[in-house]
């Protein structure tokens, strides 16, 4: 990670390696926040600068996240004119569904990417370590750079998509800003559950070794589960409601549960944003505590 | 063995530089295969070190892709047919696509690597084996756990087969492996011009995503369900529709949308040859340009 | 004159550079990488081939190795034209590219090597000869079960030749095989190299960046630079065409101000950038009095000392032409 950091980042963790322990304790404080926060700050910039390096590769991820689209969202029609007000949809929602969900697909690293395939071969090769003795938390670095990639890839490979699917479909998006801006927000607290997620897949090379399978498997899992394959107000019965209450829920099924108005008004956005961030806490400190137990192997095998 | 005698035959009365290059040819395919099967085992070894790793994942990856399926099935809890096919005819679609798609995988699933490869230059080692390059990019990081796809895919074939309703002739019998196969051909040649592809624009590896993994989703699907413009697409300009639609078409006895007559069933096999044709070419074309560019 | 191995004549390599000049036109700009380069190399030979980066040392080797087609000239390697038959070439030359194995990562160093076997087609006898005798030469004894992750860069380095010489090769192309590896490690490198081509004959063609693998090893260095070939002939002629008496090492001080340039006995000032000078002592001296007696002298604030460089030498080479 640190080879794609900017200079400002780099200049960023070297003043905080050599901050001083003199002056007014609260000041210290507040400067050792300011500090911080400009550090992941400038990691994250450095995430978004460094895919928006890939042109080719964005444009690809666009064509194929179009070609998804297109697939599906015919499928959908002809399951949609069945059933008529499947899971709580329209069709024109269920069509607005598919072509949001393939623009979020890059972003939230549905499919896997972002950057745990990066932390496994570090662990791989050992180049952790030097990440363990970085003065910034490990958690909190992989996250802000994450961010920085989710946010480039929200712009660079969900904009296309959705105007692909709005050209040649009917789509119900929401007209009203203030729907747009809450979703926003799910997004927002999506991709932090995502992230956990993906921080604790990218953990579990340290007794794998190897994450390729794990990886595919975990790609899957999250496909079904977060309603990229099927909405899961269409899952039946009490298999439902437990895929609904999963992590993976968070990802894709409540963002677009608030901009489609399953969660209308702001006390059904509240909801969801508690079931998120509830989440998004439960699966962080669950890495946190995976993260020690890392450390301590790593300070016993010697790296 | 009888054309390859014969072969060597007419050989005599051309000139010999001829005779050489096609003996040549025959030679590299050999050696393509063999040194394919010398690296894939290497691979192999190489994953059973991370035992625990290659177990989780061979076992996990059989389970996790029926979840693929398991999305199909829901969507029959509430419906009885889509695009006017019942869930059996569905399940031989996505069983011979998926099982299709699974070989040409494990076979060479791989081959999206080689834009890597030629970033970070490792291409040029491989160009300096007595391997043909090709072999050894499609076995790179050679994976049985992708059997896990396989044995999910063709278990849904399976099921599709026993429930169908179908009158079995010698003809449709013979036509599910067929099927299975030449589907699988038909991927792989898809893959081949993908990493062909990577030669002009390596970033872009997951283009071929859209044909592989995009193709098989369309192609889980009755062809009823799409637009004729994407019909004709998938049967004249990249031939998906060979993959599973057309002969499966002729085993359930429905007509082909397009009005294709019946016996273009067969044909698959032929596809997937003529479309090794110009994928073999675009990776000649690209590995030559590599050579004469060094990019 | 013994039998030529390597041959080249008026060969050329032309890259086609796209930039992208503004949001979708593209410049076209043509890179001459290579530019009519001729030499041969005799069976038996060790030649050191170097030059700056950049100078067209490794397309050279790229060209000669089949991995890229000369754009013209002719070019034969044991009377094979590579970028024709590279895999019939495959099979007699042996490739070590300095940083990166070629050997399994994860799989027990013997593991590599009877891959080797079977890919190159090596008969049983002549490859349990060859891989004893770079066993026994390279020190790998222990290091056959071992799982080459866990090798040091040195070990690994050692192994990667032992994998490029199984098949008996013609030519041996070796790119950096020193870089990075400790002094004992470069010195069982070289020694071994000696010793296979006297032994065995094997022709050795190598780039370094390092003088000592060149000293050592090389009766013959080629220079290039600007693709083009500048010097061919014994290290020593390097020398007398103007390039160094013999090989130094240089001491690069900081200093706390500009200063004129230092005078310290046994050292010369050969440059002076601000406040930075680089003074040039005998390789085979001690740095250790020379730093005291600049330190005692002069308000230093860093310093460092650099092994004799490739680099160097040829600058001294243009200095001394110029």
């Amino acid at each position: 990670m640190s080879r794609q950091l900017s200079p400002d980042a780099e200049a960023d963790a070297e003043a905080e390696a050599g901050k001083g322990s003199g002056g007014v304790r609260r000041r210290a404080v507040v400067r050792d926040a300011v500090h911080r926060s400009q550090l992941y700050g400038a990691v994250a910039v450095g995430g978004f600068r460094r895919y928006a390096t890939y042109g080719a590769a964005t444009a690809a991820g666009v064509f194929t996240n179009t070609v998804f689209g297109f697939i599906l969202a015919y499928t959908y029609v002809a399951l949609w004119d069945e059933r008529p007000g499947l899971g709580g949809y329209s069709q024109g929602q269920a069509l607005a569904f598919i072509w949001v969900s393939q623009s979020l697909l890059a972003a939230a690293a549905l499919m896997g990417g972002g950057f745990q395939e990066e932390f496994q071969e570090r662990v791989r090769t050992g180049d952790i370590a030097v990440d363990l003795y970085r003065p910034a938390d490990l958690q909190l670095w992989w996250l802000a750079a994450d961010l920085g990639r989710a946010a480039f890839q929200l712009l660079g490979r969900g904009l296309v998509p959705v105007l692909a699917g709005a050209l040649a479909f009917p789509l119900e998006l929401p007209v009203d800003p203030l729907r747009w801006l809450l979703f926003l927000a799910a997004v927002v607290l999506a991709l932090v559950v995502s992230f956990a997620v993906r921080y604790l897949l990218g953990l579990a090379a340290f007794w794998l070794m190897d994450g390729t399978g794990i990886n595919m498997m975990a790609g899957l899992v999250s496909v079904f589960f977060s309603g990229m394959l099927l909405p899961l107000t269409v899952f039946p019965g009490g298999f439902g409601d437990v895929v609904r209450m999963l992590p993976w829920a968070a990802m894709l099924q409540v963002p677009m549960d608030v901009l489609l108005g399953e969660g209308a008004g702001a006390g059904g956005a509240v909801r969801a944003f508690a079931f998120q961030a509830g989440w998004a806490l439960a699966l962080l400190g669950a890495g946190r505590l995976m993260q020690a137990a890392a450390t301590r192997k790593v300070v016993v095998q010697g790296g | 063995m009888a054309e390859a005698v014969l072969g060597r035959e007419r050989g005599r009365e051309r000139p010999p530089a001829v005779v050489w290059e096609r003996e040549r040819r025959r030679h590299r395919a050999l050696e393509g295969l063999r040194g394919y099967g010398l690296i894939a085992a290497m691979w192999i070894r190489s994953s059973m070190t991370y035992r625990m790793s290659f177990l989780l994942a061979t076992v996990g990856n059989a389970a996790v892709t029926l979840l693929d399926f398991a999305a199909i099935y829901i969507m029959f809890t509430h419906v009885d047919a889509l695009g006017g096919f019942s869930l059996p005819e569905i399940a031989l679609l996505y069983g011979s696509c998926s099982t299709s798609l699974g070989l040409a995988n494990l076979l060479l699933g791989n081959t999206d690597r080689i834009g890597t490869r030629i970033r970070d230059g490792s291409l040029d080692g491989m160009l300096v084996r007595p391997v043909p390059v090709l072999a050894q990019v499609a076995a790179d990081r050679f994976a049985l756990r992708r059997l896990g796809r396989i044995a999910q895919g063709s278990g849904v074939l399976v099921w599709a087969v026993v429930v169908l309703d179908v009158d079995w002739t010698v003809g449709k019998v013979l036509l599910v492996p067929v099927m299975v196969l030449a589907g699988a051909a038909i991927f792989a040649a898809v893959m081949v011009a993908g990493a062909a592809f990577q030669f002009a624009a390596g970033d872009a590896a997951e283009v071929v995503n859209s044909f592989t993994y995009g193709g098989c989703t369309m192609l889980e699907y009755p062809p009823t369900v799409f637009t004729r413009e994407l019909l004709r697409g998938v049967t004249f300009v990249v031939p998906l529709a060979f993959v599973n639609w057309l002969p499966a078409l002729y085993v359930l006895g429905r007509p082909d949308p397009l009005g294709l007559p019946g016996w273009v069933a067969f044909l698959s096999p032929l596809v997937a040859f003529v479309v090794f044709v110009p994928a073999s070419l675009a990776w000649r074309v690209g590995l030559r340009s590599y050579r004469s560019t060094g990019s | 004159m013994g039998e030529v191995l390597i041959e080249l004549d008026g060969v050329e390599k032309v890259f086609t550079v796209r930039r992208r000049a503004g949001l979708v036109r593209r410049e076209k700009r043509q890179v001459r990488a290579v530019d009519g380069i001729g030499f041969t190399v005799d069976r038996g030979e060790m030649v050191g081939y170097i030059g700056p980066n950049g100078a067209g040392k490794s397309t050279t080797i790229k060209m000669l190795t089949g991995i890229l087609t000369p754009s013209a000239g002719r070019l034969r390697v044991a009377g094979i034209d590579p970028a024709r038959e590279r895999m019939r070439l495959a099979h007699r030359m042996g490739v070590v590219f300095g940083q990166r194995t070629t050997l399994w990562w994860d799989l027990p160093l013997k593991d590599s090597y009877g891959l080797m076997r079977r890919m190159y087609r090596i008969p049983e006898a002549r490859y349990r000869a060859n891989l004893e005798r770079c066993v026994e030469r390279l020190d790998l004894g222990e290091l056959l079960e071992v799982p080459v992750r866990q090798l040091s860069l040195g070990q690994r380095m050692r192994g990667d030749i032992a994998a490029a010489l199984l098949h008996d090769p013609d030519v041996l192309y070796l790119d950096e095989p020193t870089i990075g590896l400790d002094v004992v490690s470069k010195a069982k490198v070289r020694a071994f190299l000696r010793q296979l081509n006297a032994e065995l004959g094997t022709t050795v063609l190598l780039t370094t960046h390092d003088l000592q693998d060149i000293e050592q090893l090389c009766e013959r260095v080629m220079v290039i630079d600007h693709g083009r070939l500048m010097y061919d002939g014994p290290l020593g002629g390097l020398h007398a065409s103007g390039a160094a008496g013999q090989s130094e090492r240089t001491l690069v001080v900081d200093l706390e101000r500009e200063l004129p340039p230092l005078e310290v006995a046994g050292a010369r000032v050969v440059r002076v950038e601000g406040a930075r000078q680089w003074l040039a002592f005998p390789a085979q001296a001690s740095a250790a009095p020379l730093v005291a007696a600049v330190a005692a002298g002069y308000p230093l604030l860093d310093l460092s000392v650099r092994e004799p460089d490739i680099e160097e030498v040829i600058a001294r080479m243009y200095a001394g032409r110029g």
